[in-house]
């Protein structure tokens, strides 16, 4: 109940604010619009839609980490947190309530990538319901992220470092943009080793319909997810026993 | 008359700085109790140690028998804060922060809904209730914050400098408010406005670098320093200390 009420709160919060709907839902579908349109003046594989609809919608969940870790941040910098802490609201109801509602928020931006991409050409299959279900664990990673982040850092550090740094490496190692096989090399290396080129790689396989190669993606996704989860949630709580 | 606060050697030590030296005080239940002191006098260290926000580093103190230490779910319990900035959540309306307070302790919706019409008519919120919280003005923002204290009817309310930045007008009216409280609830005020101080106290205590320098009346305080105000007696107090 504490926590359902807590989840509710942060849920409105988040939505309420016109920027993060115009990150949430006008930034993939413009991406999307503007690269679909290079794509039909100068062909390029890495842009058709069934390619290029799964990583925006990975990309899109980057806005997650900025979402959770911002009003984490900002909670905890405020007089809110420490009302809050007051009362008998347990870690749990803290740390559920601030991931739980970012779930159907993240949903519901895989939703719209997708229907975007339906009406830019994309085949309706059951894949993309599919996609959308392993898009949940991408999610939880970009959430934990978020935690972890808002836990560490204050309001305008969550900026820079979610807003800019995190969501520019996450572009840049995932694969979205140009393929990783023409760098190459330790950059290559790199980006495998972090969780954000396989769940691209993930959400592909499931619209190609290539089950089995969602693996061993999921893997390297939830590993990430899990261990960062447990990370943020101890930072959490340090903070919070500080505080 | 039973005591709501015991406080017994009760000591907080921030690295080199000595916040809280050895308090003792009792307060009774029903009084109205005020905490003057300078910056850095240890007031609100001091409420936050009998709102479990932070722990002692030596010492105990009991509310309603309850120790702070060893049973800090049951003093969350039985008290209520509201803190020295405006402690609300900024993007939801008066009614969505006074409905979130009653989720948090466990209010089914018609407690509710009694609660949430109770409290605006005590603290004159009707006008306001749809309006964003970020939107009030200060009074109307210090009023919602106190109402959020009191959703759990607390048998001791803290409140950290309530009226701090508010203009005359706005000042009195609070006034009226924690008046109407006095006697029914243990008050703990916490304030750098000696008139308000001795508008509204039963008792005071003046704090100066961590220690209790004296604690009485109004009356009898400024009886002690031959003063006729307790802004003189404060002063002479405090400087009388010296350094």
């Amino acid at each position: 109940m504490r926590m359902l009420t807590f989840a509710k709160r942060n849920f409105k919060e988040i939505l309420r604010d016109p920027l993060n709907l115009s990150f949430l839902f006008g930034f993939p579908i413009v991406l999307l619009l503007l690269l679909s349109a290079i794509q039909a003046n100068i062909p390029v594989s890495l842009f058709e839609i069934s390619h290029l609809s799964p990583g925006i919608a990975v990309f899109g969940l980057a806005f997650m980490t900025l979402f959770s870790a911002t009003i984490i941040a900002k909670d905890r910098q405020s007089s809110f947190m420490h009302r809050l802490y007051t009362t008998p609201m347990s870690p749990v109801d803290f740390i559920l309530g601030y991931t739980l509602p970012l779930i159907p928020i993240a949903l519901a931006e895989g939703v719209a990538t997708y229907l975007f991409a339906v009406i830019l050409g994309l085949d309706v299959t059951v894949n993309i319901l599919l996609s959308l279900v392993l898009l949940i664990p991408v999610a939880l990673l970009y959430i934990a992220l978020g935690l972890l982040c808002g836990s560490v850092f204050n309001d305008k550090q969550v900026g820079g470092i979610c807003g800019a740094l995190l969501t520019n490496l996450s572009a840049w190692l995932s694969g979205i943009w140009f393929d990783l096989d023409l760098v190459g090399g330790a950059f290559k290396k790199i980006a495998y080793a972090l969780p954000f080129v396989h769940s691209v790689e993930m959400q592909r396989a499931v619209i190609a319909g290539d089950y089995a190669g969602i693996f061993p993606h999921l893997w390297w996704v939830l590993g990430y997810a899990l261990v960062i989860l447990v990370a943020a949630v101890l930072l959490f709580l340090r903070q919070m026993k500080r505080q | 008359m039973m005591d709501a606060i015991k406080i017994k050697n009760l000591t907080k030590r921030y690295k080199d700085v000595l916040a809280v030296d050895n308090l003792n005080l009792t307060i009774a239940q029903g009084e109205l109790f005020s905490l003057l002191g300078v910056n850095g006098a240890g007031k609100t260290t001091t409420i936050k140690m009998l709102s479990c926000l932070t722990a002692p580093t030596s010492g105990d103190a009991t509310v309603l028998g309850e120790s702070i230490i060893q049973n800090s779910a049951a003093v969350k319990a039985s008290i209520g804060v509201s803190p020295q900035e405006t402690a609300v959540a900024a993007g939801l309306s008066v009614r969505e922060n006074l409905e979130l307070i009653c989720g948090i302790y466990g209010f089914d919706k018609q407690k509710t809904d009694e609660k949430v019409s109770s409290l605006s008519a005590m603290l004159s919120l009707e006008g306001v209730m749809s309006k964003k919280a970020s939107k009030l003005s200060g009074g109307y923002a210090r009023r919602l914050s106190i109402a959020m204290a009191l959703i759990s009817e607390p048998k001791v309310l803290f409140l950290d400098e309530p009226t701090l930045g508010l203009d005359v007008i706005a000042r009195s009216e609070l006034w009226d408010i924690i008046r109407a409280l006095k006697g029914n609830i243990t008050v703990i005020l916490t304030t750098h406005y000696m008139e308000e101080a001795e508008a509204l106290s039963d008792r005071i205590a003046i704090m100066k670098d961590g220690k209790l320098l004296v604690c009485d009346t109004p009356d009898a305080i400024k009886a002690q320093t031959g003063t006729d105000s307790i802004e003189h007696a404060f002063i002479q107090i405090v400087r009388g200390t010296g350094k």
